[in-house]
């Protein structure tokens, strides 16, 4: 599905990225933890395709293809998706015309038939049920006064509905009371399937708790500096990431 | 930017003008320059009852004793009105008894520009009023209208079939002596709509007039006049294209509306001139005194205008409140990309009692456009428990354009109640990005965050329009920030 190669990446003349290699399979689900600055943010957003970045050296392979070399709109109808950390406002937009726009451009690409109004909007309510998310949240304008569970809550509705084989989450748990986590972790449970891969990006082992990861990789000073199961989370948890970093200097040494 | 792509913004706004093509049409011109001679030649060419050239001449004296306004936020360089043709016409040879005798490719023009003038291929539920260079072409749905007792004609056979009503409201809203282009149009005005909906009749279908200038050189003036008596409504839409050219082209026109007891009057403007290439030249010099008039009780008139072409816009469509509790609304959108000017907004006077006025501004400035809303709200002493909502929006696109919000309040009393809100914005990185990520094509995704931003104003619009206006607002803004 995803294999990155020594992934090096700058902004202006920071290098924030310094040789990522990443394997993600079909139906896996993969969390990357990692303190503040490590590049985890830059990461996803090179991926999904934000301009602003340089890539120094290395390379992205999704579904065989040169990631890196597509708009960033051809990455999503392709099938990547980012859950956005912040996600943004667009006044004067209802969630359900936005998101029928981006669906029927995806069916565009795909060379199927653009749904009509009314098909869209019971697809999209047949998604909202999916993921258990309030339909109303689609007659409401983008992310707009929305509270900050809410505007996560509509970025998994978002998910629902494109249906996306790489899905990215950048921290979507971060500013969530307990209630919103187990909805959106629920959201992206029954997301989970043998043909779709999750990226999950997080500071907290409290989000693994609910979405269960295959593995879980240490990104420090934008490197991977471990991997591991599952329980790699908790001990991070318990020891911290110094112990990680302190680990990865005695292997270099 | 990084991985040298070019900035996202650059590349939406690079799209040419679809209207600018020229029709090979024989015309009627008179010879260029502005005198008394020229003004009783063009009465003389419309077959005017004696009091209009009386009207015009007079318009003209005062105009020469007045100078242009400089007051505006909009700068271009003199104009010589004496190098201006004032009446240029589609040469026939007959009078036209049907719509299958418009010279072909004046009717081609308007089939290209998505008019056709043939009844059956229109929209059902409207009759427009074609109008190219100095005349009217064409009217449709004359019967209909007529069954229903609208008047619904073009305003020079008006002068010759209904004199009575033109002498009675021409200039009873706009005087030629309101401003310098006023007194301009007044003078040399050519043609334009007239509309007079009798007491208590809706109006069956909405009415449409389409403005094309064609021919070089050639100024545009028209005039339009709606009255609605007692308890009288009318939706009323106008539409406008030009050819590209190098050289400016000066259009002055005037709209009066005058609205009775209980009669209501809506307003549309879609206005798409020719806006000049993306260096600032050409396009067309768009100078408009728009008002209306509250005369009667319980009366509304609504302005709504989307402003996407010319090169400078000038133009404050106001209404006068005059009776009780009659209400004024003004709803723009203008947009100024590459180096389009726009000065543009309302005066809302409120002098009746319990009058209320609303104004939704939205302005959008790209490239190196410069917008400017310009607004007046008045209420008299005697216009107790008065009421003016007034917001004003900017968007901006990129770092060079400009936005101006020059709000002008004067309460006369203390019963009365004024707000104000006023925001800028400008389309980010951030907001494109999202957009992207979920497979929005640049160019839609800026479309989708303009037309956004425009919503309160698009949905006054009569359905039809509304998308038009929208489909115009995506295509004007590429090409536009840098």
């Amino acid at each position: 599905m995803l294999e990155i190669k020594n992934l090096c990446a700058k902004i202006g003349d920071k290098q924030i990225l310094k040789g990522i290699n990443l394997t993600v399979k079909a139906g896996e689900v993969h969390a990357i933890m990692g303190p503040n600055g490590s590049g985890k943010s830059t990461l996803s957003y090179i991926l999904a395709g934000r301009e602003g970045y340089e890539v120094t050296d290395g390379q992205v392979l999704y579904e065989g293809k040169d990631l890196l070399s597509m708009p960033t709109e051809v990455r999503s109808r392709e099938g990547v998706f980012l859950a956005f950390q912040y996600p943004v406002e667009i006044h004067g937009v209802t969630n359900k015309y936005f998101l029928k726009a981006a669906v029927n451009a995806k069916l565009k690409h795909q060379g199927k038939t653009e749904m009509s109004a009314g098909q869209f909007l019971s697809f999209v309510k047949e998604k909202a049920k999916t993921v258990e998310m309030d339909e109303a949240l689609l007659s409401r304008q983008v992310n707009a006064g929305f509270s900050g569970g809410e505007k996560k809550r509509n970025e998994i509705l978002q998910m629902a509905a494109l249906e996306p084989k790489l899905a990215i989450l950048d921290e979507t748990d971060s500013g969530l009371d307990i209630d919103a986590l187990k909805i959106v972790s629920h959201g992206i449970n029954v997301m989970r399937g043998p043909q779709r891969s999750f990226l999950v990006i997080t500071h907290y082992q409290r989000l693994l708790d609910y979405v269960v990861p295959d593995f879980v990789h240490v990104l420090s000073d934008g490197r991977i500096i471990r991997s591991g199961g599952k329980e790699l989370a908790y001990q991070l948890e318990k020891e911290g990431y110094a112990w990680a970093k302190e680990e990865f200097a005695g292997l270099k040494g | 930017m990084a991985n040298g792509k070019p900035d996202v913004l650059n590349q939406i706004t690079e799209r040419e003008y679809q209207y600018g093509f020229v029709s090979e049409v024989e015309a009627d011109q008179i010879p260029k320059g502005l005198n008394e001679e020229i003004i009783t030649l063009i009465s003389q060419k419309k077959k005017e009852p004696a009091f209009l050239l009386e009207f015009r001449l007079k318009a003209y004296r005062h105009w020469l004793k007045m100078r242009e306004p400089q007051w505006a936020n909009v700068h271009y360089p003199p104009i010589n009105y004496q190098d201006i043709v004032y009446y240029s016409a589609p040469k026939s040879k007959k009078k036209l008894s049907s719509m299958d005798e418009v010279d072909p490719e004046v009717r081609k023009t308007f089939e290209k520009l998505g008019i056709p003038l043939e009844e059956q291929k229109m929209l059902s539920n409207v009759a427009v009023d074609a109008v190219f260079d100095s005349v009217s072409v064409a009217t449709t749905f004359k019967k209909t209208l007529s069954d229903a007792g609208v008047i619904f004609c073009p305003f020079s056979e008006a002068a010759i079939e209904h004199p009575d009503l033109v002498e009675k409201y021409l200039g009873s809203v706009v005087p030629y002596t309101d401003n310098f282009f006023a007194a301009l149009n007044s003078a040399v005005f050519s043609d334009g709509s007239f509309c007079y909906v009798p007491k208590g009749v809706r109006c069956p279908m909405e009415l449409s007039t389409y403005f094309r200038i064609n021919a070089k050189e050639t100024g545009q003036f028209e005039r339009t006049l709606i009255i609605a008596e007692e308890g009288a409504s009318v939706s009323y839409l106008e539409g406008c294209t030009a050819p590209m050219r190098d050289e400016n082209q000066l259009h002055a026109a005037i709209v009066e509306l005058v609205a009775l007891d209980n009669a209501q009057i809506k307003y549309s403007t879609i206005q798409n001139w020719y806006p000049g290439d993306k260096n600032g030249k050409g396009g067309i010099y768009n100078f408009v005194t728009k008002r209306g008039k509250c005369q009667g009780k319980n009366s509304k008139i609504s302005w709504t205008q989307v402003e996407t072409g010319s090169a400078i816009t000038w133009k404050y469509p106001s209404c006068l409140l005059l009776g009780d509790n009659s209400i004024g609304e003004f709803y723009s959108v203008a947009l100024a990309n590459h180096y389009q000017q726009a000065d543009t907004g309302t005066k809302m006077i409120h002098i009746g009692k319990n009058t209320k006025s609303t104004i939704i501004s939205k302005g959008i400035s790209a490239g190196h456009g410069q917008n400017t809303y310009r607004g007046l709200v008045k209420i008299a002493k005697g216009a107790e428990s008065s009421r003016n909502y007034s917001q004003c929006d900017s968007l901006l696109m990129g770092n060079l354009c400009g936005a101006h919000t020059f709000p002008t309040l004067e309460v006369g009393n203390t019963s009365s109640q004024i707000e104000h809100e006023a925001t800028t914005s400008k389309i980010g990185e951030d907001q494109l990005f999202y957009l992207r990520s979920r497979g929005l094509s640049a160019e839609d995704a800026v479309g989708l965050i303009v037309n956004g931003f425009c919503k309160e104003v698009f949905q006054e619009l009569p359905i039809e329009f509304a998308v038009e206006a929208h489909k115009l607002l995506s295509i004007s803004l590429e090409g536009a920030v840098g």
